[in-house]
């Protein structure tokens, strides 16, 4: 039974893998990353680790690929052209892969690692799941949590920076303030800005065309 | 089934997202194919704290996926970035850094 679920998983993330790479439109690129996802989620189940399969299958297949998917359509998924700028780089990459694949294999299963033939230990009933995984992150692992808590903060607020809408715009930091902020180009309402979106924008009653647009500016342009 | 076995799937799939690195143009398939280099390390990474009995490779697995969230947001802002100012999405036309 575990082999069975092991060959089929290990098949369908091999499968998604394959279709990532071969695939010319990058729309079914990301469904094939998906399948991929979902069969290493069956694959961390089968090591019994539950939570990292729940967080594999709720973040990554869940959030991350969406966001994939809304970028995909709005860029608009182009084909890319079979032009090779190296000639026989199509040829050429494969046998690079495969001699990665090799190196790899004889690196791993050549090294004295003893435990690597067996199943590993048995381990108690509790092994890799939430309470376990949480226990670790909150007490052994805290600092690592709070790091990794700050990156994802710096990595939300370097998207905004750089998917704002400051390239439209494009004539400068004070250009784009002047249709949303009547207040002039001082110092004070640069900083007013920032704080008091939400209960500057229904004071403006005039622009209700771009609302949508007075909230996305104001963090680009007090990070920037 | 033995670590072994996982270890092997774990470099295939390695091998694959790097063959996909070198063979690919598109900055979101580029991307597509770090995820699944960032995911075979994951399931080592795993393999190896199950082979080991121990949960801290579990916690690898967890940051090494908080580091490809926050990788893959600011690439897909890179990308929505470049399409803004009407650059073509292509690494080989891109390779001149200026804005």
């Amino acid at each position: 039974m575990e082999e069975t679920l092991f060959f089929a998983a290990a098949l369908g993330a091999l499968g998604g893998a394959i279709g990532v790479v071969a695939q010319r439109n990058p729309f079914y690129g990301v469904l094939a990353l998906i399948v991929h996802l979902f069969s290493l989620a069956v694959l961390f189940l089968l090591l019994s680790s539950a939570f990292v399969a729940a967080a594999q299958v709720v973040v990554y297949a869940g959030a991350v690929m969406v966001l994939y998917v809304f970028v995909v359509a709005y860029v608009g998924g182009d084909e890319e052209s079979a032009f090779d700028p190296i000639p026989g780089q199509r040829l050429l990459t494969p046998l690079l892969g495969a001699a990665l694949f090799v190196e790899l294999s004889i690196a791993v299963l050549g090294s004295s690692l003893l435990a690597l033939g067996g199943d590993g230990p048995e381990v108690a009933a509790g092994f890799g799941d939430p309470a376990a995984i949480g226990k670790l992150l909150l007490e052994r692992f805290l600092l690592a949590f709070e790091a990794a808590s700050i990156l994802l903060l710096l990595a939300a607020v370097g998207a905004v920076v750089l998917a704002g809408k400051r390239a439209e715009v494009g004539s400068g930091p004070s250009g784009r303030h002047s249709p949303g902020v009547p207040a002039g180009p001082d110092p004070t309402s640069a900083e007013r800005t920032p704080g008091g979106t939400a209960g500057s924008s229904p004071g403006h009653s005039a622009p209700q065309a771009r609302p949508g647009e007075v909230p996305a500016v104001p963090p680009a342009g007090g990070s920037a | 089934m033995s670590t072994e076995w996982y270890i092997v799937l774990s470099s295939l799939l390695f091998a694959v997202g790097a063959t996909g690195i070198l063979t690919r143009r598109s900055p979101i398939v580029i991307l597509l194919c770090l995820e699944l280099m960032l995911n075979a390390g994951n399931l080592a990474l795993v393999a190896f704290s199950r082979m080991l009995g121990n949960q801290d490779g579990q916690i690898f697995a967890i940051v090494v996926m908080v580091v490809a969230a926050c990788e893959v947001v600011i690439g897909l802002g890179l990308i929505v970035a470049i399409y803004r100012r009407r650059l073509p999405l292509d690494v080989d036309e891109l390779r001149e850094l200026r804005g």
